[in-house]
């Protein structure tokens, strides 16, 4: 079990590749990458789950938390890719409705 | 064998086994020899005798046995010892660390018999209403909680909730919940106001990157309405007795802990004889076999093998047939709460 996180960054737009699981090990991993981006002004981060195998709870913490965090700071926050069982991880803890989500290959970066 | 008394002793002790033992394998390489040879490695162990100083042992015997060994022989067994060295420091930093880890392990487990006892609750007994709950930690202690309360009109309000995370963080977070529900104030018991009030909680008070899914019910026996309002939980099931037929619990609901602001809309059903409300967390649906994960169906399918029994056979039932799919291995804490209308 392991995660990879590909950080692009041009200008103030990040996009982020994750590859791997997101779970309680991987989790600290993906945020230490993910919050000193989410706490610079005005950034808009795109984070690519295309990759990711299994994610459990754990990431829907990491990831709520950067939203938080980034909206704070008058950034934007999007999350494309999601698998099918991913997108129902967001549906049913209302996410979904807050956070920008584009699933599959709608909004793909490819 | 002599007892074995002070350090000296040991020592002297051990040496002399070692002698006796080495100097019967040297002189006819027997099994036997070789047998105690395994007996003095144990006691070395359980003495905290180190490698380098079993060498030292070796080739003082050694030296007794053959006077004449030429000098680099010997000598080459000052090199081993140096070289043995490094695992003997290896080996008793793992002593220590084994010695830490068991008080840990202590510690947690009193901590653990705490939460336990700090989120006990009673489930209430109710005519027309069979109840039965499960709640089974992955690890020592429980980021799963659920817990009844029955008020002075005799209504039933049910919680289950999950704190995103898991291990001990989650678990105190979940002592939080259990406090602020127990200082709410009987006549909001009303899902959405119980869960407005503790979204507020959560916000406050914990970790930002904690968070918290609830689902909140309330069953009034006279009217036989229940009502519920969930904050991003795990969907239940509905049983409808009439049909036969299972239904998704749907409630939409933000996670506890994200905004403040945020409002909870509530539900109602009626519930009719023979039906039956399923609350779950999503250590049940995220149970991960070597298939892949649990289909809903497939859970449904346990629940109607089972939903003649009582209701608290009925949960144990599926606790068992999951914890063994799993290989005995819960990746999540597990719970879940059956409600069962007998009249």
């Amino acid at each position: 079990m392991n995660i990879t996180v590909d950080v692009n960054e041009l200008n103030t737009e990040f996009i982020v590749k994750l590859n791997g699981e997101i779970d309680a090990y991987t989790a600290p991993k993906l945020r230490e990458s993910l919050f000193p981006i989410s706490e610079q002004d005005n950034v808009s981060i795109i984070i690519d789950l295309t990759e990711v195998s299994y994610m459990d709870s754990t990431g829907l913490g990491v990831f709520v938390g950067a939203f938080k965090s980034v909206r704070a700071h008058n950034g934007e926050f999007t999350l494309i890719g999601l698998s099918e069982r991913l997108r129902r991880l967001f549906d049913i803890t209302g996410l979904a409705d807050i956070i920008d989500i584009k699933s599959g290959t709608e909004g793909g970066l490819e | 064998m002599a007892p074995l008394g002070g350090t000296m002793d040991i020592k002297e002790n051990m040496e002399k086994m070692y002698y006796e033992a080495l100097s019967t394998y040297l002189k006819d390489q027997n099994e036997q020899a070789l047998y105690q040879g395994q007996k003095i490695s144990r006691l070395n162990i359980k003495y905290n005798i180190s490698p380098e100083e079993i060498i030292s042992m070796h080739k003082n015997n050694l030296i007794e046995l053959y006077p004449d060994l030429p000098e680099k022989v010997m000598d080459s067994f000052d090199f081993l010892l140096e070289v043995m060295m490094g695992y003997g420091i290896a080996y008793r930093e793992h002593q220590s660390l084994r010695h830490q880890q068991q008080e840990l392990k202590t510690e947690i487990e009193i901590a653990a018999n705490v939460q336990h006892t700090l989120l006990e609750t009673k489930i209430p007994d109710i005519k027309g209403l069979e109840i039965g709950a499960i709640s089974v930690p992955a690890r020592q202690m429980n980021g799963d909680y659920y817990h009844f309360v029955q008020d002075e009109y005799e209504r039933i309000g049910v919680g289950i909730a999950d704190v995103i995370g898991k291990g001990i963080p989650a678990a105190l977070c979940m002592s939080m919940i259990k406090y602020a529900m127990d200082s709410l104030p009987e006549h909001r018991h009303e899902p959405n106001s119980v869960l407005e009030s503790l979204n507020r909680v959560v916000e406050h008070n914990v970790d930002p990157s904690m968070f918290i899914t609830m689902f909140y019910g309330l069953y009034d026996p006279h009217d036989k309405q229940f009502s519920y309002a969930s904050a991003g939980h795990e969907p239940g099931f509905y049983y409808d007795a009439a049909t036969g037929n299972f239904s998704d619990l749907d409630a939409k609901g933000l996670l506890l802990g994200v905004d403040k602001k945020t409002r909870y809309r509530q539900y109602e059903k009626t519930v009719n004889p023979g039906d039956m409300i399923i609350l779950l967390s999503d250590g049940v649906t995220e149970c991960r076999t070597n298939d892949g994960f649990i289909e809903r169906e497939t859970l449904i399918g346990f629940i109607q093998k089972n939903m003649h029994l009582q209701a608290q056979e009925i949960v144990n039932n599926i606790y068992k047939q999951l914890e063994k799919m799993q290989n005995f291995q819960l990746r999540d804490d597990f719970t879940l709460i059956i409600l069962k209308s007998n009249v």
